[in-house]
């Protein structure tokens, strides 16, 4: 796949730094490289994808992991944002979140997140959630790099 | 730790024309540790009438997740998916693409029409079935369905 190529940008969108660390801990030994970037809240996620202000010169992710439950923008609004925007809706949203409320699943879904995963509690288990993530969304599925 | 209670089986259409393929893909799915049911069918507009429960298909099982490919006799698997993501009774159901094309504007061109990942075929046969096992474990084991 692209073990050595151009690393996979990814943006996470989590305001619980400690869910921010283990993360970015369960993606630094992945086969495939990748850059992991933060936004805390919904404002700088949006920020980010538009390289506004200081955002000015990042990349533009190939991946977005999004909590819900988001201060200042709510993740739902983020994702109706993301899907909407011509720019921005082709690429893949994870929904990454401790919601398990059937709600906010279909809704999820019918706001465009291409998957919906909860957080578990138990540290091992995220890791592995995260872990099957990477797998799944860096070394089986084909990202557009455009 | 108790066992799990049982659960629904997870209901999955596979829209694949190529007989071996499907027939690899079957296999794959059946052999997971958890009950799912695949239905096949091997065009698009037999698929439509099977999620629309059309004709002879009046009592077909709702799929939870669909397995597209994209070159179908008749209606293509791009148009398909155009119709399933805009049909306000369909869209909600995750549409993995699984295809052989390697046009790079078909995957642009499959998330903006809000697949939910896209997939190439790898041509060798275990990789295949390394590909249809990623995609078991993170649809059927990870992710939450709607």
């Amino acid at each position: 796949m692209n073990a050595g190529g151009v690393p996979i940008e990814i943006l996470l969108v989590e305001d619980n730094p400690g869910d921010a660390r283990l993360t970015r801990e369960a993606l630094r030994d992945a086969r495939v490289r990748n850059n992991l970037h933060v936004a805390p809240d919904g404002v700088e996620a949006l920020a980010f994808l538009r390289r506004q202000g200081k955002h000015a010169g990042v990349p533009k992710p190939d991946l977005i992991l999004l909590d819900l439950n988001l201060p200042k923008k709510d993740g739902r609004e983020v994702l109706q944002d993301i899907k909407q925007d011509d720019q921005l809706r082709h690429i893949p949203v994870v929904i990454l979140t401790t919601s398990q409320a059937e709600r906010d699943i279909a809704e999820s879904y019918r706001l465009r997140a291409n998957a919906y995963v909860t957080k578990p509690v138990d540290l091992e288990q995220f890791l592995k959630v995260v872990q099957s993530i990477e797998h799944f969304w860096l070394e089986i599925v084909k990202l557009s790099k455009i | 730790m108790t066992a799990p209670p049982p659960s629904e089986p997870i209901d999955v259409l596979l829209i694949e024309d190529n007989a071996d393929d499907a027939a690899l893909t079957i296999r794959a799915l059946q052999r997971t540790k958890l009950r799912n049911r695949v239905h096949h069918v091997p065009s698009g507009l037999e698929a439509l009438a099977w999620l629309r429960r059309e004709g002879r298909f009046s009592d077909a099982a709702r799929p939870d997740l669909i397995l597209l490919d994209l070159d179908l006799p008749g209606m293509d698997g791009r148009e398909l998916l155009g119709v399933i993501k805009a049909d306000e009774q369909l869209r909600h159901i995750p549409v993995v693409v699984v295809t052989g094309s390697k046009a790079e504007e078909d995957v642009l061109r499959s998330y903006r029409l809000h697949a939910n990942a896209y997939v190439r075929k790898p041509i060798n046969g275990a990789e295949f079935l390394e590909a249809v096992n990623s995609i078991e474990r993170f649809w059927l084991q990870i992710v939450r369905l709607p």
